[in-house]
């Protein structure tokens, strides 16, 4: 579990690393530790895992890649892991999981697929579903049609 | 949006590993050949133009606290109101209105299993739409970096 300092360090890294000549000092200070420190944490909480990546978080939509779709899938529980292995193949195809079904909402395997345009996405789509143990999984695309929100996770 | 080389290159080669040392963007700009005040400058045009949403850290879900993809079905007229009473919650961090019957989809962390329960009861009463949960089960990949094709962008 992460310590207190961490936590806090994590919150300040959500609103994003400051865009100044020393971003850490200035983290440091409102956190009353030193600059060392600041890189020292982030370090190792890289290292061991925690963060998985630290970087420029790039907005897509605002990039051209105006589309984004959520498929979702109803796959048998045996095949899930060979379903997930072949949608990974495809380079449009940025996350997967597998999460519980619901009786609303009878789907358990969940990936994001990002492209130009709708047309793209759609066609991107239709490569996935070519496959023959495709053609008859029950899913559903899931267009975005307003992000209300889209920011780092807040630790407290 | 237009992007010049130097922008394109910082949202291309910095997604992972940012410098860790006291002056990352000098470390950059010595790496572009350019100067640190030009890096400062173009991050905080992309910055401005909403290119990157920040410089920051991913973290994959559950790492720390406990999290769940949650989802509402709601009215269409009504959908814009009750995304912006869930946008209040400080613990949600995506939300996005999708084209589907099922169309209001969220992220909620918090710090455990009574919290994350007490936030989604807390929207279920503010909002009068019940929330289904589908926290994560397994993760086949995860990472939000892809190379991106930006001769068009």
């Amino acid at each position: 579990m992460l310590d207190e300092l961490n936590q806090q360090l994590l919150a300040q890294l959500s609103d994003g690393l400051p865009i100044c000549s020393r971003p850490y000092d200035e983290i440091s200070k409102r956190l009353s530790i030193s600059e060392t420190e600041v890189i020292e944490r982030i370090t190792a909480l890289q290292q061991s895992g925690i963060i998985k990546r630290f970087g420029v978080i790039v907005k897509h939509a605002a990039l051209g890649y105006r589309a984004n779709a959520m498929c979702v899938w109803r796959i048998p529980e045996n095949q899930i892991d060979d379903i997930a292995r072949y949608l990974l193949t495809f380079p449009f195809v940025t996350l997967c999981y597998q999460r519980p079904m619901q009786p609303e909402w009878q789907y358990n395997l969940y990936c994001m697929i990002h492209g130009k345009d709708k047309e793209t996405v759609t066609a991107q789509i239709g490569q996935i579903r070519s496959h023959s143990q495709m053609q008859n999984v029950e899913h559903q695309v899931l267009f975005s049609s307003r992000c209300f929100k889209q920011r780092g996770a807040i630790y407290r | 949006m237009s992007l010049t080389l130097l922008q394109k290159k910082l949202l291309n080669d910095f997604q992972r590993n940012f410098p860790l040392s006291p002056t990352p963007y000098a470390d950059i700009a010595t790496t572009l050949n350019v100067t640190e005040a030009q890096v400062l400058q173009a991050f905080q045009e992309l910055s401005k133009q909403a290119a990157i949403s920040r410089i920051g850290a991913i973290i994959p879900p559950n790492q720390i606290g406990v999290s769940t993809l949650a989802a509402m079905s709601v009215p269409k007229d009504e959908s814009e109101r009750v995304a912006l009473q869930v946008n209040h919650f400080r613990e949600v961090n995506h939300n996005y209105e999708r084209e589907n019957a099922m169309n209001l989809w969220f992220v909620v962390i918090a710090n455990d299993v009574t919290h994350l329960d007490s936030v989604i009861n807390d929207i279920e009463a503010t909002t009068g739409y019940k929330v289904l949960r589908f926290p994560l089960e397994k993760e086949f990949f995860i990472d939000l970096s892809f190379n991106l094709d930006l001769a068009n962008a």
